[in-house]
């Protein structure tokens, strides 16, 4: 399983500022190991966030997004204590979703 | 005979071929990723992947990055649009392997405002993509990469 993600939920003016991240290796699958053999691509395909069962974001993502990935957003509704949930999924199936509290 | 025994066996028999039928097209696991889109190189087809027509250059988009990126591995972006009911926000990265490198759906109530990293393995025109009210607009900008972020 892979690690926790870090989720900051704060109010930025009547908008709630999302910042994620996200520890994964994102392997693009175009690199070589020391004996040149290809390391297979593993990357986060997609990722949704929530707010009270909402869905605030939804994105696809390929390989170019950078290892460890950030990523921030922010929308409109939400109100501190509220929850908001990030749920990420790679090219092996594996998933990890996380929540924060907005503040 | 132990009938129940045989039973079993041919119970694990088909369970363990539908895993592995099932492993054999992973794409059907996932089918919201759009692999069409993630697999094309050019901006043209990236468009066509999603669904759409040919996208028209708008100067109420705007992208925030670093002119002069030191490091490919990690370049920040700061995509915003200021068109009305931007449905999908795009970064797509000209000289990258593959164009699309992610694709932002904005629902109701969601700011069309992101902010992530990418990787870019050379110098290369940043393009990004929106999709508002059904119409694919899009605006570019060329980032600079003194070292790559493809392992070199």
């Amino acid at each position: 399983m892979a690690d926790p993600m870090k989720i900051r939920a704060t109010m930025a003016g009547d908008k709630v500022e999302v910042r994620v991240l996200m520890a994964h290796e994102m392997e693009t699958g175009q690199r070589k190991d020391a004996k040149g053999a290809v390391i297979p691509a593993w990357f986060i395909q997609n990722v949704t966030a929530t707010h009270n069962g909402k869905t605030v974001l939804s994105a696809e993502w390929g390989p170019a997004v950078s290892k460890n990935p950030f990523l921030s957003f922010r929308f409109s509704g939400g109100k501190p204590g509220d929850k908001v949930q990030i749920t990420w999924t790679d090219n092996h199936g594996d998933k990890r979703t996380d929540e924060a509290t907005i503040t | 005979m132990n009938s129940s025994r045989r039973e079993m066996l041919r119970g694990s028999a088909v369970l363990g071929l539908a895993v592995t039928a099932g492993l054999l097209k992973p794409g059907s696991a996932w089918a919201d990723w759009n692999k069409a889109a993630f697999d094309t190189k050019t901006l043209p087809d990236v468009v066509k992947a999603l669904g759409g027509a040919t996208p028209a250059e708008s100067n109420l988009i705007s992208i925030t990055s670093p002119d002069i990126a030191e490091n490919g591995a990690v370049v920040p972006f700061t995509i915003e649009s200021k068109l009305p009911k931007t449905e999908n926000v795009a970064i797509l990265i000209e000289k990258n392997p593959n164009i699309l490198a992610a694709n932002f759906s904005i629902p109701d109530g969601t700011q069309p405002w992101v902010n992530t990293r990418v990787k870019m393995g050379q110098t290369s025109s940043v393009i990004a993509l929106v999709k508002a009210d059904g119409k694919f607009y899009y605006a570019s900008k060329e980032v600079k990469v003194t070292l790559g972020g493809c392992g070199g």
